[in-house]
């Protein structure tokens, strides 16, 4: 879970994602397309993968991955991200953050 | 005298497609309203694997027993006509035949030839040994038993009504009858004959349509017995079946909401109205997402929608940003905020569908890459073993995240649907959802035309 945070306070926006997993790849491109630099940490080449994958869990993260963070703040899965994009909550939160600026 | 077609040689397929242009007369006959399914037109009675059309018709339940008493009686009447080498009916004379039907003999009198005695014969023990059948389970629960043997004797007569058939095509082949003089033999110029024939054929006629209808309103039929394929067909067709009883739900609120608007209703009405609908769209994202993990591809193939629909598939449903752009011009006027606000859900929308596409993309090259990629030679052959098997592993993993995108294009699609209308006011929002019903409507019922096309 540390290491969990640490990592999401890095960067404005961060994402964990496994390098399997083409959800994962849709949300990454998803930040692209947006403008957004997201920071993108493949759990399955980290050391501490297992550990970090079940600090997602126990955030509510279900899948486990893509896993997104904003401003150090977790914002959720594939469902939360979109449904944010839909209301233009999303970007407002990478705005807010200066992940974008527009 | 009906003319008879043309008389050329006999095969199976021709027969099955003589069956599939009947359906067509028979559709086309029977005046069916141009938004009824007409899906019916393009299935022909061949086993197998059986899918519905949409249908706005709630299903009637009929038992199995007597639905399996249907397929009998048609087998038994299709190798009639084919055993008298009546082989391609011809199409759009139906007047004439049925007048010169009703003038002489009775339709009952039996066409026998030897090869039907042996169809009867073989039908009696049929029927027999299922008698006995069913005396015996009386002791174990006498509807799976019946069940299974009803499907295992279905399957054999399936087997046998083949056999048969493909002994006629050859038997016929050799007597010559695959040829025009067929038309001036002795057997045709007989009224009585041919009165038996067309009244066997119309008969068959009748069969098939209620065989369809049966089919069309969820039996489900399965011939190949095989339990993995009945088990995803279940889903597929429980899926189909709840799909067109929310199709008629739907019908059923539009009309109400139509009727609210033109009658000027107030706005408390409306939205009352405009709730249940959007309610009622939350039903069916929620039934795709239990399909999706019972038959993701039966969603993804949208084979449980109309052909002309099936034309803008996107992961199983709708685009929402193409239907967005179909309503901007119809949901004038927009204030300046309503038009910033559409655009940008618009938008949205659409990069979120992008994103979903290149996912999909990603994962369909992954799984042509974990699939293609074989080692040949230097491992042993149990190495070559183990490493299919993990390929077909890791294949089987990929395919189950197919489910996730389909259930993520569904969010994609309520979340958007929800949005316009928090943008719109009431009396837009009840526009744009009877415009968002008349444009897949009327796709569902250029389908249909689609289907009923006269062909040559």
């Amino acid at each position: 879970m540390d290491r969990v945070k640490d990592l999401a306070s890095k960067k404005a926006a961060v994402i964990f994602t496994k390098s399997s997993c083409c959800m994962c790849h849709s949300i990454t491109q998803l930040f692209y397309e947006l403008g957004a630099s997201p920071a993108v940490h493949e759990l399955d080449n980290d050391p501490y993968g297992r550990q970090m994958e079940w600090a997602l869990r126990s955030l509510g993260c279900n899948p486990s991955v893509p896993a997104v963070f904003i401003g150090g703040k977790f914002v959720g899965s594939s469902k939360d991200v979109i449904s944010l994009h839909v209301d233009g909550s999303l970007k407002q939160l990478l705005i807010d953050a200066k992940a974008i600026w527009f | 005298m009906p003319e008879a077609s043309r008389v050329d040689s006999f095969c199976l397929s021709d027969f099955d497609q003589s069956i599939g242009n009947h359906l067509e007369n028979a559709v086309e006959l029977s005046g069916n309203p141009v938004n009824n399914s007409l899906k019916v037109s393009s299935q022909t009675i061949s086993p197998g694997p059986v899918h519905l059309g949409t249908s706005d018709r709630l299903p009637i339940s009929v038992d199995r027993s007597s639905f399996m008493y249907l397929e009998d009686r048609l087998s038994l009447l299709a190798q009639k006509v084919q055993s008298t080498n009546h082989i391609i009916i011809p199409s759009g004379d139906t007047e004439n035949q049925e007048g010169s039907a009703m003038a002489d003999a009775s339709p009952r009198t039996d066409i026998s030839t030897d090869a039907d005695t042996d169809d009867k014969n073989q039908r009696f023990d049929g029927s027999q040994s299922l008698a006995a059948v069913a005396s015996d389970s009386s002791d174990r629960s006498k509807d799976k038993t019946d069940q299974k043997t009803l499907r295992r004797l279905a399957q054999n007569r399936e087997a046998a009504r083949k056999s048969r058939l493909r002994k006629k095509f050859l038997q016929g082949s050799r007597s010559g009858y695959g040829n025009s003089s067929f038309v001036s033999s002795g057997r045709m110029q007989n009224p009585a004959y041919v009165q038996q024939l067309e009244s066997s054929r119309l008969k068959l006629t009748q069969l098939e349509q209620e065989l369809q209808r049966a089919r069309q309103q969820g039996i489900f039929i399965s011939s190949s017995g095989d339990q993995a394929h009945s088990m995803s067909g279940n889903g597929a067709m429980q899926f189909d079946v709840e799909y067109a009883r929310w199709l008629e739900e739907q019908n059923r609120q539009i009309n109400e909401l139509r009727a609210a608007v033109n009658s000027h209703a107030s706005d408390t009405e409306l939205r009352m109205i405009i709730d249940g609908i959007l309610a009622h769209y939350d039903d069916i994202f929620r039934l795709k997402g239990v399909a999706a993990k019972a038959d993701v591809f039966h969603l993804l193939s949208g084979m449980w929608k109309t052909p002309a629909e099936r034309c803008f598939l996107w992961l199983g449903g709708f685009r929402s940003s193409e239907l967005l752009k179909l309503l901007v011009n119809q949901l004038e006027p927009l204030t300046e905020q309503q038009l910033v606000g559409i655009t940008n859900l618009q938008q949205s929308s659409q990069q979120a569908e992008d994103a979903l596409s290149q996912g999909m993309e990603a994962l369909q090259q992954s799984l042509a890459e974990t699939l293609s990629s074989g080692s040949l030679g230097s491992s042993g052959s149990s190495g070559n073993v183990a490493n299919y098997m993990g390929q077909m592993a890791m294949a089987m993993g990929k395919l189950g995240t197919l489910e996730g995108f389909i259930r993520q294009a569904d969010n994609l699609r309520q979340q958007t649907l929800q949005q316009m209308h928090r943008i719109l006011t009431t009396r837009q929002s009840a526009r744009a959802l009877l415009a968002i019903h008349d444009y897949f409507s009327r796709l569902r019922a250029l389908s249909s035309l689609w289907l009923a096309r006269p062909r040559d």
